[in-house]
């Protein structure tokens, strides 16, 4: 069974275990199918060559798909995206060495309940000896605030993926 | 289905909205399963049936599937011309001239899970388009896209936001 963390075992400045990923050609394209993304940058070497002046590149939907999934490794089945935002820096081809990288920027119990980490996610490209940040990317994740809580009943104006800012309830504490 | 005129000012194009409709394909398991394959995702809840049911009352779609249900089919007998994925991006860029376009940072947010069975339309509009800059690519605007998704009773199910660069080489340039 896969352990289900709770918010109150996260404390800013935690860091989540490091994911190497060997990306390859099969990475790029079998991403690009499950993505449903025919774009040619993303299964056609010769074009992307030609046009981009690059290999084949991982799309976003799947940089996403991958970082969900190192998130939740850490945080089991009851951790809940409620928002991701990139940046790309560099493109990710095959014969890349990825590493996955997380950092708690911050911990918070929301007014429903909700418990909230904030993660600093980098994806750095290692390649021929070069290390180069490819993504940086900022991960709020839902928690469980105690054993029996569980993040995806929280419906409506319960459910709190903006944070602060966009929340448009406004209750005095 | 589709914007009735071409507003020339950036004034007249913030604002625009597009309803691109329904998405061609449902949510569907084996779909899930194709992306679980491709992110090597071993999630329990996308795989235990018994842990779907106890979370989420049935198996669900990883939150970051959200533009997959979205995205045109590449082939459909029934259609000429699909709504592009970010159909007003290309429609600013021609109203605007700028023939190079890259995604500054995109976000995403995620609302109600989408269900096997679940269709899910979208709607895009322009935030918000900036003054000419120039910067190391060239010379252009920023601009910010929404892309609003709900499932088919009319529940939000994410949000997209785009900020892209739309811009001109200098070489291109005269």
């Amino acid at each position: 069974m896969t352990a289900r963390r709770t918010i109150d075992q996260v404390a800013v400045g935690d860091r989540l275990p490091p994911l190497e990923l060997d990306v390859t050609a099969r990475t790029v394209v079998l991403g690009a199918s499950a993505s449903r993304d025919w774009q040619p940058q993303h299964h056609d070497h010769h074009w992307a060559r030609r046009k981009v002046g690059s290999d084949i590149f991982l799309n976003t939907p799947t940089q996403a798909g991958w970082i969900e999934r190192y998130l939740t490794d850490w945080a089991g089945p009851t951790g809940r995206l409620g928002s991701l935002t990139f940046r790309m820096r560099r493109t990710v081809t095959p014969r890349d060495l990825l590493r996955f990288e997380g950092t708690v920027q911050d911990v918070t119990v929301d007014d429903a309940g909700t418990g909230w980490a904030d993660i600093a996610v980098v994806l750095t490209a290692i390649c021929d000896g070069t290390e180069e940040t490819a993504t940086e990317c900022t991960a709020r994740l839902a928690m469980p605030s105690g054993e029996v809580d569980n993040p995806w009943r929280q419906r409506g104006v319960d459910w709190q993926p903006d944070g602060d800012a966009a929340t448009p309830r406004q209750e005095g504490g | 289905m589709s914007v009735t005129s071409s507003p020339a000012t950036r004034a007249d194009w913030e604002g625009t909205q597009l309803d691109a409709g329904a998405g061609d394909v449902a949510c569907e398991r084996g779909h899930i399963l194709h992306w679980l394959e491709a992110t090597e995702d071993a999630n329990p809840l996308y795989w235990d049936e018994e842990v779907a049911r106890e979370l989420t009352d049935g198996w669900i779609a990883p939150p970051t599937m959200l533009s997959v249900w979205m995205r045109p089919l590449v082939f459909d007998p029934t259609r000429d011309e699909p709504i592009r994925p970010l159909e007003l991006h290309f429609r600013l860029k021609d109203a605007f001239g700028l023939p190079e376009g890259i995604v500054a940072s995109n976000r995403i947010t995620f609302h109600e899970p989408v269900r096997p069975g679940d269709v899910v339309s979208t709607v895009q509009s322009i935030r918000s388009i900036s003054e000419p800059k120039t910067n190391r690519l060239g010379t252009g605007r920023f601009w910010t896209i929404d892309v609003t998704y709900r499932n088919q009773d009319g529940v939000l199910v994410g949000v997209e936001s785009y900020d892209m660069f739309a811009y001109e080489r200098p070489e291109d340039g005269s």
